[in-house]
């Protein structure tokens, strides 16, 4: 399989790096981070009213761009560069697969239009309170109640699972896991932000107890089909996890060449140069990992393909993203401690982004799985 | 060099036409690639007269297509002679004399005379720049002493490529000359190197009092490391890469000795084991991956980083597969079955996965120093491709014969 990124690829990895340093430079990171919202309703608006950012993988008979996987994992990986603090893993991807993987038509009709207008801020709370990302986990229940339903059970590490206007639990009904969608101010539910390692990220902890809830998937067990779009999710996040561990070489590569130490600049010492090397190693490995499951969730029609790719990709860019934000601090020496430099941002973004859909063992374990290990 | 325009189809008529001249399933090697040579099919871009036509290497390819469509031999360069095609060739088209041109080439593309690199030395290894084998003009002649090592294929060779200093009163890298050494001249002797697997791929070359005459020296006197450099960075192009196919190569080897022996292993160093296997699995892929985004690259004409990476991931992957394959054998890592017998090694050995790994283990001790170590390749990612600043040198404008060095 070839990597060929088109003209237009590179067209739209400029215009949204572009928009992303204006919008989204370290003193509005900073400053978002410090809100409760966490991030700026106007710069999401801007997003969808300018650059159609929240549209790309909502199809165009939903007012959406009609993109798929290579084309959202550019937007990612820009975004990944600069730790926009936005809604948009939880709204355009996270939410916006889930629909397309399980939602009824009309759920579909009803709720993507709003999210590529921007007008929409979904989520899909989907790990259960003590649980982990593996769909045979969920155990919050939906139990009928005529034509409704009813929901039953905790969720936690919900993405802007505090400002969702459009929330969709997935719980298990009697025939099979499903997705449903719940009113933010329904009676029974509670919502609450969690205090998290990574300010950029917010998440929430949720509540149900008998709250009242529409099925919103088209019936019967969604379980594969969800997996696929979590799956698809990881697939971006690798993409930003990408984007975030280019940057933080980069930063390191920089600091090397100025700082002065010892008569000399630090880079110029192979302490310094071979583990900017090794960074740069790790860099281009994920590039290849990310871009590679990009493409095949995009070209191939081979689930399981598609699958292992994406195990490899979140397994592979978490661990890099890791390594390289942890020397990233190493290198830059007390300065990398300080709050006031970046690196922990960076740094705390890649341990949150590891563990988000699965950590690399779980990734690992399935693909280890599919090689027939 | 501007290349002569000529169709493909041109080109494929001109390789049967080869075909029908000589058959390679009929005659011997020497015969059947004369023949070639001298129909320009052996190397297209090459001059006409010198085994070429003047064409695109490119289009070597068609030719070699040709060949393999319609007979059922077919010689690999890598196997009939890998340094002097590879490396001697040009050398000698590029700073050679016609008569060199005229004796020289035609036998290096039959394979009648195996050439070698006489390059690294006990004193210069990462730092060849700083041999200190000798040559002194004594009239026409230049007289040689000294010693190389690691060199391949010496013990068979008709000619090395050796550099050596002329001058040690400049700076290192302005005071070599290369020449065109006679393997079979008075005071050069072969010795096999015995390696950490008891076999010797290589060998040493003590020089004695050697005589080459002026005229065999490439280039200008002290132009050395500028006609030698070129050389060297075919060697580290060749090297990296990446097996063809996913879950090939070495990590194949893993898997499948994984399956046959994960029985041997159980509950928690079992779970460990086979993540590891995976973390390699994933690796290797990525190496695979990243090497067809570099061709892809620099097919689109911007060749990035993504091309610079592999002859360090790969040597330091491929030592890690090899240790793990050990892991996974167990106790059965005690034994080495073929035992330490000194010798040379057959050219095309075949080992099943369990004595190959075991092999591999030894021999891939070596990535990671041939052709570059990983240190030095290191020190290239940082400083060429992300623009570090060098360490300071402390022989750089000094006269060689200045600097300090060891044995």
């Amino acid at each position: 399989m070839e990597f060929a990124f088109t003209e237009e690829h590179e067209e739209l990895r400029q215009t949204v790096r572009r928009f992303l340093e204006g919008k989204s430079d370290e003193q509005a990171v900073r400053a978002l981070m410090a809100t409760e919202r966490g991030y700026s309703e106007e710069v999401w608006r801007q997003m969808a009213e300018q650059m159609a950012l929240q549209a790309m993988i909502v199809p165009e008979q939903y007012g959406g761009a009609g993109f798929g996987p290579v084309e959202l994992s550019i937007v990612l990986e820009e975004m990944g560069r600069t730790l926009l603090c936005a809604p948009y893993l939880s709204t355009a991807v996270l939410a916006v697969n889930a629909l397309l993987a399980v939602g009824s038509e009309s759920a579909q009709a009803d709720i993507l239009p709003g999210i590529a207008a921007g007008e929409t801020v979904a989520t899909v709370a989907f790990v259960d309170a003590g649980g982990g990302w593996e769909i045979d986990d969920v155990q919050t229940r939906a139990t009928a109640d005529g034509a409704a339903w009813r929901l039953t059970g905790r969720k936690a590490y919900v993405l802007d699972g505090h400002v969702a206007d459009v929330l969709l639990v997935v719980a298990r009904a009697a025939d099979g896991v499903g997705l449903f969608r719940v009113e933010p101010n329904a009676s029974g539910l509670r919502r609450d932000l969690t205090p998290t390692l990574d300010l950029t990220r917010k998440l929430a902890s949720i509540e149900l107890d008998g709250v009242a809830a529409t099925r919103v998937d088209a019936g019967g067990d969604g379980a594969a089909a969800l997996r696929k779009a979590v799956a698809l999710t990881a697939v971006a996040l690798a993409a930003e996890q990408v984007g975030g561990a280019q940057k933080c070489l980069e930063l390191s590569t920089e600091y090397a060449k100025t700082r002065l130490q010892f008569g000399r600049p630090i880079g110029s010492f192979q302490a310094i140069k071979h583990r900017c090397a090794d960074m740069l190693v790790a860099v281009e490995f994920a590039k290849s990992a990310a871009y590679h499951a990009a493409f095949r969730a995009a070209e191939s029609d081979d689930e399981a393909e598609i699958l292992a790719a994406a195990h490899l990709a979140k397994s592979f860019c978490s661990d890099a993203y890791f390594d390289v934000t942890n020397e990233t601090i190493q290198v830059h020496g007390g300065m990398g401690f300080t709050w006031e430099h970046p690196a922990h941002l960076y740094f705390k973004r890649a341990k949150s982004s590891a563990v988000l859909f699965g950590d690399p063992l779980e990734h690992r374990e399935k693909l280890a799985e599919h090689l027939g290990l | 060099m501007a290349h002569i325009e000529m169709s493909e189809q041109e080109l494929r008529e001109r390789t049967r036409a080869l075909l029908e001249a000589s058959n390679p399933d009929r005659v011997d090697q020497y015969t059947f690639r004369g023949v070639q040579y001298d129909h320009g099919l052996a190397w297209v871009h090459f001059p006409e007269g010198y085994g070429g036509l003047g064409l695109n290497p490119k289009m070597q390819a068609v030719v070699n297509d040709e060949l393999r469509k319609n007979a059922k031999t077919f010689y690999e360069d890598l196997n009939i002679n890998p340094i002097g095609i590879g490396m001697g060739a040009p050398v000698v088209l590029t700073h050679g004399t016609d008569e060199m041109k005229k004796t020289l080439l035609r036998r290096i593309f039959t394979g009648e005379d195996i050439w070698c690199q006489l390059f690294s030395e006990p004193g210069a290894g990462s730092d060849v720049a700083g041999l200190s084998s000798r040559a002194v003009r004594d009239g026409d002649d230049w007289v040689v002493n000294g010693q190389k090592v690691w060199t391949t294929l010496a013990h068979i060779s008709r000619w090395g490529m050796l550099v050596t200093r002329t001058n040690p009163d400049v700076p290192k890298h302005l005071g070599m000359s290369y020449f065109l050494l006679d393997m079979k001249a008075p005071g050069v002797e072969v010795l096999p190197l015995y390696q950490i697997t008891g076999e010797a791929e290589f060998n040493e070359v003590f020089l004695n009092d050697v005589r080459i005459p002026h005229e065999r020296m490439l280039g200008d006197e002290g132009d050395g490391w500028k006609v030698a450099i070129t050389t060297l960075m075919n060697e580290r192009t060749a090297l990296g890469g990446g097996s063809g196919r996913r879950g090939g190569g070495p990590v194949g080897v893993l898997q499948a000795l994984w399956k046959q022996n994960a029985e041997r292993h159980s509950g928690a160093s079992r779970a460990v084991l086979r993540d590891k296997i995976t973390q390699l699995a994933i690796k290797s892929e990525l190496l695979r991956l990243t090497s067809h985004r570099a061709r892809a690259a620099s097919k689109a004409g911007n060749p990035g980083p993504e091309g610079s990476v592999g002859k360090l991931a790969q040597a330091e992957l491929y030592k890690k597969v090899w240790e793990c394959s050990l892991d996974v054998l167990g106790a059965d890592a005690l034994v080495y079955e073929p035992g330490y017998e000194l010798r040379r090694p057959e050219a095309e050995e075949r080992r099943d996965h369990l004595l190959y790994a075991k092999y591999q283990f030894l021999r891939s001790r070596a990535n990671s120093i041939e052709g570059g170590t990983s240190e030095i390749m290191r020190n290239i990612l940082g400083e060429r491709v992300l623009g570090l600043p060098g360490e300071p040198r402390v022989d750089k404008d000094v006269a060689w014969k200045d600097v300090p060095r060891g044995g």
